[in-house]
């Protein structure tokens, strides 16, 4: 990605989520918080991570704000009222940010300034060899070297293969959270 | 092409801005949400990681990407029990202001 790309989403991306702290309006919130995460999502794509990028926009954007959304207009939440600033939460926000901001800059002075390794053809094409089925071609290999990044079928394979336990018990704690949620809607009976 | 550290320094900016929103705000819808953008920039990180660090065959280590996908997928549980849980408060108490939520008792 071209770096003045970089810096527009990246910036994007930074000032929906200060408007998320600064709008008082829950809905406001809401929706800048949506404008950040598409500027996320690009800055995902902008690495070559497709389906990440897809999947930020389907299921954090569409869905998890949709459901924000869907709460805060259920609770008929007014403005926030303004209030007298107290001192010590402020303070303490400030504080925590900058410490922990002057401690990044300590991380990233030490840092050897990596540059992306190159995704180009050639890389791609010497990388279909490791998926080859018994020398015969694969749909992943065969896009290898025809030069484009299989990015969703390439995650496929690594969550069907390496991580196919995480897998499982991901469904598992969906399950859960599922049967959690509709336990605590339940209107509660004396 | 942007590097390593300036993906870095994003998403750090990212959280600080996350960390501040937890503190800061009173709302605890929006508190919760501060939080949402928490994970995102550590999402962030994992994505520049993976990108960054090429596995022995040349292609990106989707290591960092699988890690991303467990995140969101927990993400998206956490935020139903955690919004089932805040419709639950407003209907005992009427209020979702963290300043009038003081006591634990039920």
């Amino acid at each position: 990605m071209p770096s003045y790309l970089f810096w527009l989403f990246a910036t994007i991306m930074l000032i929906g989520a200060c408007a998320v702290i600064a709008f008082r309006n829950p809905v406001s919130s809401a929706l800048a918080m949506v404008t950040s995460f598409v500027g996320l999502a690009a800055l995902f794509i902008g690495l070559s991570a497709f389906f990440v990028g897809v999947i930020q926009i389907l299921v954090y954007s569409g869905a998890i704000m949709v459901l924000f959304l869907f709460i805060i207009m259920l609770l008929d939440l007014k403005d926030e009222k303004k209030r007298s600033v107290s001192f010590a939460p402020l303070v303490a926000g400030l504080v925590l940010v900058g410490v922990f901001f002057i401690q990044l800059i300590g991380v990233l002075s030490n840092n050897p300034n990596k540059t992306a390794p190159p995704l180009d053809a050639e890389t791609l094409a010497k990388a279909s060899e490791d998926f080859m089925n018994d020398g015969k071609a694969t749909k992943i290999s065969e896009a290898l070297s025809s030069g484009s990044l299989p990015d969703v079928h390439l995650i496929g394979n690594s969550l069907f293969t390496e991580y196919n336990l995480p897998l499982q018990i991901l469904g598992v704690l969906l399950l859960v959270s599922t049967v959690g949620v509709v336990v605590l809607s339940k209107r509660q009976t004396n | 092409m942007p590097s390593l550290n300036d993906y870095l320094l994003v998403s750090g900016l990212l959280f600080s801005i996350g960390l501040a929103g937890v503190v800061l705000r009173r709302n605890i819808i929006v508190v919760f949400m501060c939080l949402e953008l928490m994970l995102s920039a550590a999402n962030l990180t994992l994505v520049a990681f993976s990108r960054f660090n090429v596995a022995e065959n040349g292609l990106p280590s989707y290591d960092g990407q699988m890690l991303v996908f467990f995140v969101i997928t927990v993400a998206a549980a956490e935020v139903a029990v955690g919004l089932a849980i805040i419709v639950a408060l407003y209907r005992a108490r009427q209020t979702i202001h963290t300043d009038e939520l003081v006591s634990l008792k039920g």
